[in-house]
C-alpha cells in the first residue's frame, strides 16, 4: 500500500516526534535539528549538519585518525603510514576498507600492513618523539624501497606535545629529502571523520606538493591528462571507472588515492582536469589544485548507468569533439550490457524500497543506480556530511524522502522498524542489527566484501548484490513457522 | 567486454580480464615510477633472508603487524556479558565505532556500545559535561540496567577521574543515586586488550562487592559450595561458554559464570533485534563474593580480578586456557578437587572418544612442526595440546605475552620430548614471525585472519584459530575448549593438512600417484 507524497510527509514528521520524544529534552532539541522530511524546492534537506555528535545516543561516527588514515593516506600503496600512538587504532582500521591495490606488500607496497608505535606508558610521560625518529630508521631499513613516510597522528600526540613535524623535517633531511609526511589528525579533532579528510588533504598540499622537485618522475603531458580524486578503489572501485576515462580517450595519470602512489599525487597538479567523485573527502585539495595550479575540477558520478551517462558527457564537455564522440561510442558499447542487467535485474526489484545511512558521498550518490534498477530511496542521511552535501542531495531525493544527519543506533532502529523498508544500506555495526529484524541488508561501506560498484563493469554487480539481498529465501525463514 | 549480466563476474576474476591487465601495465609503466622488477625481486628475497631477520629482530621502536588491540576492547566485550548492560566509553568517538565494527566482523553479530564523543573542547577542560549529558541520554535511549564506564587513551592523558565525573553525573540527576554504574580505567598505552578485560571485571566485581560506589555496605563474604568461572577475553566465548556450562551440569557443580556474552553474541533472526540476551545478572555478581572458589580459564586475562578475589578469600584456580585431553584433564581434576565431586562416567567416555579420535589421525600429524601466535593463554593451551598430539610447537610467538608467559611456555617444551628444537618469542609481532617462517620453515600455521598474510608470503598453510577471525565464518560458533572443543581443534588441524596434502599431489602424470582415497 502506497502512500501519497502528502502523506508520507504527514507519516515521516510524526515518526520523527515519535523518535525525539525518547530523548532528554535538552538532547531532543539538538537532535531535532538534524532530522527532517525534505521539501521540494527547498535548498538543503532541512538539516543541521557537521556538528557534534551528542554523548551516550550510539553515533555510527568515527574520528580524524579515521578519515585521515583509515580513507585519505591509507591507500597510498608506495608509502609507508605510522599509526603514532597506542596500538588500537591501526589494529582496528588494518586492512578493513578494501582498499584494492597492485604490489608486493611489505617489498614495494604497503596498505594491508599495521605500522605502529604502540605507545606504552612510558612514551606518553616522556614524549614520544625520539621513539618516532628511531622508527623512521627502521623503516628505511627494513623497508628500502618505501617511497615516503606518513606519520598518523593518534589522540595522545596532540595532548603530550609532541612535535611530529620537527621529526618529519630532521628524518627528510637526513635521508636526502624523502617525503616524511606529519599528519595532525588526532580523533578528537573536529567531530567525525570529516575534519581527517581536510587535514589529510592540507597535509598533501603542504608535504607533497610544496616540496615536488619539478624534475622529478617527468612525463610527456598531453593535453588529455586528467586524474581521479576521491576513489578510494574499494572492491576495484577506482579500477572499473578508469577504463571508462581511458576508453573516452583520456589519460589518467592519477588516481587518488586508491591504488595510487606518491608519484601520481605529486603529478596530478599536471593534470587538465581533475574528475571528482567522492567531494566530501577530496574538495578541498580540488579547490587548492584550482586556486594555485589552475586546475579545474568536475564532480562525477558513477553509479548506476543514469548517472555514470551523464558524468561521461560531462566530463567530455571539457575536453574536443574527439573525445566527445569517443564518449558517445563508450556509452552505446555499453549499453548492451546495462540494457541486459536491467532487463534481468529490475523486474525483481522494481518497487522496492530502500533507506540509506552511509559515509562520503553516496546517501546521495547511489541513489540514481537503485532508481536505474525500479527502486525508490525513501530515506537517506550522512554520517559526516556537511551542509553543501545536503544542498547537493536535493537534486537526488524525492519530495518527501525522510533525512537523519548523523543518526543515532535509536532513531535509525525506529525509523526502519515502521517504515519497513524492503533494503537497508549502511555499515558493518548495523548489518546485523536489521538482519536480525528480518530486513534485507548490504554495506554501503565495504560492498559487504563485494565489488566493485563504480562504472558499468560495477553496475552488474550491484544489480546482482541489491537481488540478492532482496530476493534470498533466508527471510521467509526468518518467520516464525509456528505462530497459529 | 569482460562484464556480463548472464553471469556476473566479481573483483575476484573481473580484474584478471585483459582489458584490466593491460590497464594495470599502462598504469605501472607510465606513472607510477616505481621500482624495477628485478629490484623489487632482489629486496623480497632480502626479506626472507637470515641477514634480514637479524636486522629484523634487532627492532626496537616500530611494530609491524601486532597481534594485539587496546585495553578499551577488552573492557566492552566485558560489558557485553552482562545482563542489560550497555558499555559507555568514556572519550573519542572513532574508538567506539571501532570497537564495534571489529567484535561485529568476528562474530558476525551486533555489538551495543555508545561513547561520550570527547572532542577539543573537552581535551581542554575535561570530559565531565560528557559525562553528565552521556548517562543521561544513554539511560534515556537505550534503558539498561546497568552501564560499565571504561576509558579511551584520550580521557586517560587528560585524566578524567571517572569516580568523581560518575558521582557528579549522579548528582546532576543523570541517573538514579543508586543506579549501577560501575568503571574502570583502561588506558590503551598500557597493556593489550586482555588488560581491559581485566580491569574492567575487576570494576564491575569491586562495584557490587566493596558498597556500590559509596551507596550501599560493602559486603561479608558468606562462603557457600559454589564455584564461579571467569573465562577471560574469548574469541570463541559462544562455543566455549556454552560447552563450559555443559561441563558443569555433568559434573552437577553450581557454578557461576561472572562475564557471559554467549548470549549476546548468538542472537537468533527471527525479526526482532535484541539489544541485551542472557549474560550475568547483578544479583549473580553479587552473590559471587560468597562461592567457595572462583576459575580463571584464562589467567593472563585476569592477574588483577584473580588477586581481588583471592583478598576475599576465594580459592582461586588460573588456568591457561587448557585444550585438549590433559588440558581437560587437569581443569576437571582441580573442579573435582574443590567441590568434592568425581568425573561422570559420561565425561570419562568423552575423554574417551577424543582420544579414540587422536589415535585415528596421530600417525598423520607426529612429527609435523607448526607455528603459532596469539594471546597469551591461549598459546600455552595451544603448545599442549600440540605436544599431546606428538606435534612441534616449533615458534610460539605471542605480542601481548611477556618474558614470565615465556618461561611458562619453555617449561612446556622441557617437559615434553618433543619440545627440544621449539623456542618462544614474548614481545614479538607478526613481521617476526614472517622472518621466523622464512628462515626456519614449519609445515604449518596456527594464528588470527592476519595469519593469511603470512600465509601468502612465506607458503606456510594457516589454520584459523585465534581472534579476530574475520574471513571465516561460524568458527566461534564452537567451543575448543572441553573434550569436545579438542575434537574441533583436532578436526581443523585435519582439515589442512588433507587440504594441503591434496593440494600437493594433484598434478595428473606428476604427482598424483599419491592422489590417495584413503587416508
Amino acid at each position: 500500500m502506497s502512500l501519497t507524497v502528502e502523506e508520507t510527509k504527514t507519516r515521516n514528521k510524526e515518526l520523527i516526534d515519535e523518535v525525539l520524544e525518547a530523548y532528554p529534552e535538552k538532547t531532543a532539541k539538538k537532535r531535532a535539528k538534524h532530522l527532517a522530511v525534505h521539501e521540494e524546492g527547498k535548498p538543503d534537506c532541512n538539516v543541521k549538519s557537521n556538528i557534534k555528535s551528542l554523548p551516550g545516543v550510539m553515533t555510527i561516527r568515527g574520528c580524524a585518525y579515521a578519515g585521515s588514515k583509515g580513507v585519505v593516506w591509507g591507500p597510498i600503496k608506495d608509502m609507508v603510514h605510522i599509526s603514532h600512538g597506542p596500538v588500537g587504532c591501526g589494529q582496528y582500521s588494518w586492512a578493513a576498507r578494501r582498499n584494492y591495490y597492485i604490489g608486493t606488500t611489505g617489498v614495494d607496497t604497503f596498505v594491508t600492513m599495521q605500522f605502529t608505535s604502540d605507545f606504552q606508558e612510558k612514551d606518553i610521560v616522556f614524549g614520544g618523539d625520539k621513539k618516532l625518529e628511531k622508527i623512521m630508521d627502521e623503516i628505511q631499513e627494513l623497508f628500502p624501497l618505501n617511497k615516503g613516510i606518513t606519520v598518523q597522528s593518534e589522540c595522545p600526540i596532540g595532548l603530550i606535545g609532541d612535535d611530529i613535524e620537527a621529526v618529519s623535517k630532521k628524518k627528510s633531511k637526513e635521508y636526502g629529502g624523502k617525503t616524511i609526511v606529519p599528519v595532525r589528525c588526532e580523533g578528537f579533532r573536529g567531530v567525525s571523520q570529516s575534519l581527517g579528510h581536510h587535514i589529510a588533504n592540507d597535509a598533501v598540499r603542504d608535504f607533497v606538493f610544496d616540496k615536488t622537485d619539478p624534475d622529478k618522475n617527468k612525463f610527456e603531458p598531453s593535453p588529455y591528462d586528467v586524474a581521479i580524486i576521491g576513489d578510494y578503489n574499494i572492491g576495484g572501485d577506482a579500477w572499473s571507472s578508469r577504463i571508462l576515462l581511458e576508453e573516452m580517450g583520456l589519460r589518467v595519470i592519477a588516481q587518488w588515492s586508491g591504488d595510487g602512489t606518491l608519484a601520481e599525487l605529486e603529478n596530478t597538479p599536471k593534470a587538465k582536469l581533475n574528475v571528482l567523485h567522492c567531494y566530501r573527502s577530496m574538495n578541498y585539495i580540488s579547490r587548492h589544485m584550482e586556486e594555485k595550479y589552475g586546475v579545474p575540477w568536475v564532480e562525477y558520478n558513477f553509479f548506476g548507468p543514469s548517472k555514470i551517462e551523464a558524468s561521461l558527457r560531462e566530463i567530455a564537455s571539457h575536453f574536443d569533439d574527439k573525445i566527445k564522440e569517443n564518449t558517445e561510442k563508450v556509452i552505446a558499447k555499453y549499453r548492451t550490457l546495462t540494457d541486459a542487467v536491467i532487463a534481468k535485474y529490475k523486474p525483481r526489484l522494481e518497487g522496492k524500497t530502500v533507506m540509506l545511512f552511509v559515509g562520503g558521498l553516496r546517501p546521495r550518490h547511489v541513489i540514481g543506480a537503485y532508481e536505474d534498477l525500479g527502486m525508490n530511496v525513501v530515506g537517506t542521511g550522512y554520517e559526516f556530511g556537511h551542509n553543501d552535501d545536503y544542498q547537493r542531495t536535493t537534486h537526488y531525493v524525492k519530495d518527501g524522502t525522510l533525512i537523519y544527519d548523523d543518526v543515532t543506533g535509536f532513531e535509525f532502529e525506529q525509523f526502519v522498524d515502521k517504515i519497513k523498508p524492503d533494503l537497508v544500506g549502511s555499515g558493518i555495526k548495523e548489518k546485523y542489527v536489521f538482519q536480525k529484524m528480518g530486513v534485507p541488508f548490504r554495506q554501503m561501506h565495504s560492498w559487504d566484501y563485494s565489488g566493485p560498484y563504480h562504472g558499468y563493469d560495477g553496475f552488474a554487480i550491484f544489480a546482482r548484490d541489491m537481488d540478492m539481498a532482496i530476493n534470498s529465501p533466508v527471510w521467509d525463514l526468518a518467520k516464525d513457522p509456528f505462530a497459529a | 567486454m569482460p562484464q556480463n549480466a548472464e553471469k556476473v563476474i566479481d573483483h575476484e576474476m573481473l580484474f584478471r580480464q585483459p582489458e584490466y591487465t593491460a590497464l594495470f601495465e599502462n598504469k605501472k609503466a607510465n606513472f607510477e615510477f616505481g621500482h624495477p622488477a628485478d629490484k623489487v625481486a632482489e629486496i623480497r628475497d632480502w626479506t626472507k633472508s637470515w641477514d634480514y631477520r637479524e636486522k629484523n629482530f634487532k627492532r626496537e621502536a616500530l611494530t609491524v603487524n601486532p597481534a594485539k588491540a587496546c585495553q578499551p576492547l577488552g573492557a566492552v566485550f566485558v560489558a557485553n556479558g552482562f545482563a542489560k548492560t550497555l558499555s559507555f566509553v568514556h572519550g573519542s568517538q572513532g574508538c567506539v565505532a571501532y570497537y564495534r565494527s571489529h567484535f561485529s566482523r568476528h562474530f558476525k553479530e551486533p555489538t551495543s556500545c555508545v561513547s561520550s564523543s570527547m572532542t577539543e573542547d573537552a581535551a581542554v577542560f575535561g570530559g565531565l559535561n560528557n559525562m553528565v549529558d552521556g548517562l543521561a541520554n544513554t539511560l534515556s535511549l537505550y534503558k539498561p540496567e546497568m552501564i560499565a564506564v571504561s576509558t579511551t587513551c584520550m580521557a586517560e592523558v587528560i585524566g578524567d577521574d571517572l569516580d568523581a565525573f560518575i558521582k557528579t553525573a549522579k548528582q546532576k540527576g543523570s541517573v538514579p543515586a543508586e543506579y549501577d554504574v560501575p568503571f574502570a580505567h583502561t588506558p590503551a598505552f598500557v597493556g593489550s586488550h586482555i588488560t581491559g578485560y581485566d580491569n574492567a571485571l575487576k570494576g564491575i566485581l569491586q562495584h557490587f562487592w566493596d558498597g556500590k560506589a559509596g551507596t550501599a555496605p560493602k559486603l561479608e563474604r558468606t562462603p557457600n559450595e559454589t564455584v564461579n568461572f571467569i573465562g577471560g577475553f574469548d574469541g570463541y566465548v559462544v562455543g566455549n561458554m556454552k560447552e563450559i556450562k555443559r561441563l558443569f551440569s555433568m559434573m552437577g557443580v553450581e557454578a557461576t559464570f561472572l562475564c557471559d556474552p554467549s548470549d549476546a553474541w548468538d542472537t537468533p533472526t527471527d525479526g526482532e533485534f535484541r539489544m541485551y540476551d542472557g549474560g550475568t545478572t547483578k544479583e549473580e555478581a553479587t552473590a559471587a563474593i560468597n562461592a567457595k572458589a572462583t576459575f580463571i580459564y584464562q589467567e593472563h586475562s585476569a592477574e588483577k580480578t584473580a588477586k581481588y578475589i583471592a583478598e576475599k578469600g576465594q580459592e582461586v584456580v588460573a588456568l591457561n586456557s587448557p585444550i585438549g585431553v590433559t588440558g581437560t584433564d587437569k581443569f576437571l581434576k582441580e573442579l573435582s578437587r574443590i567441590t568434592g565431586k568425581p568425573v561422570p562416567e559420561a565425561l570419562k567416555r568423552e575423554r574417551g572418544r577424543l582420544v579414540d579420535a587422536i589415535t585415528d589421525s596421530q600417525a598423520h600429524l607426529h612429527g609435523k612442526k607448526f607455528a603459532l601466535y596469539g594471546d597469551p593463554d591461549l598459546m600455552l593451551g595451544l603448545t599442549q595440546f600440540l605436544l599431546d598430539l606428538g606435534c612441534e610447537p616449533t615458534h610460539v610467538l605471542s605480542t601481548n605475552g611477556d618474558d614470565k608467559w615465556a618461561a611458562k611456555v619453555q617449561a612446556l617444551f622441557d617437559a615434553s620430548p618433543v619440545g627440544r628444537d621449539c623456542h618462544v618469542y614474548p614481545k614479538r609481532d607478526l613481521w617476526h614471525m614472517r622472518s621466523l617462517l622464512n628462515t626456519e620453515p614449519v609445515d604449518f600455521l596456527i594464528g588470527n585472519t592476519y595469519g593469511k598474510y603470512l600465509e601468502r608470503d612465506t607458503g606456510t598453510p594457516l589454520i584459523r584459530i585465534g581472534f579476530p577471525i574475520f574471513d571465516r565464518h561460524h568458527y566461534h560458533r564452537l567451543p575448543i575448549w572441553g573434550y569436545q572443543g579438542g575434537l574441533h581443534v583436532l578436526m581443523q588441524i585435519l582439515d589442512e593438512y588433507f587440504e594441503a596434502l591434496d593440494a600437493n599431489t594433484n598434478i595428473p602424470s606428476k604427482t598424483d600417484y599419491s592422489f590417495d582415497i584413503i587416508r
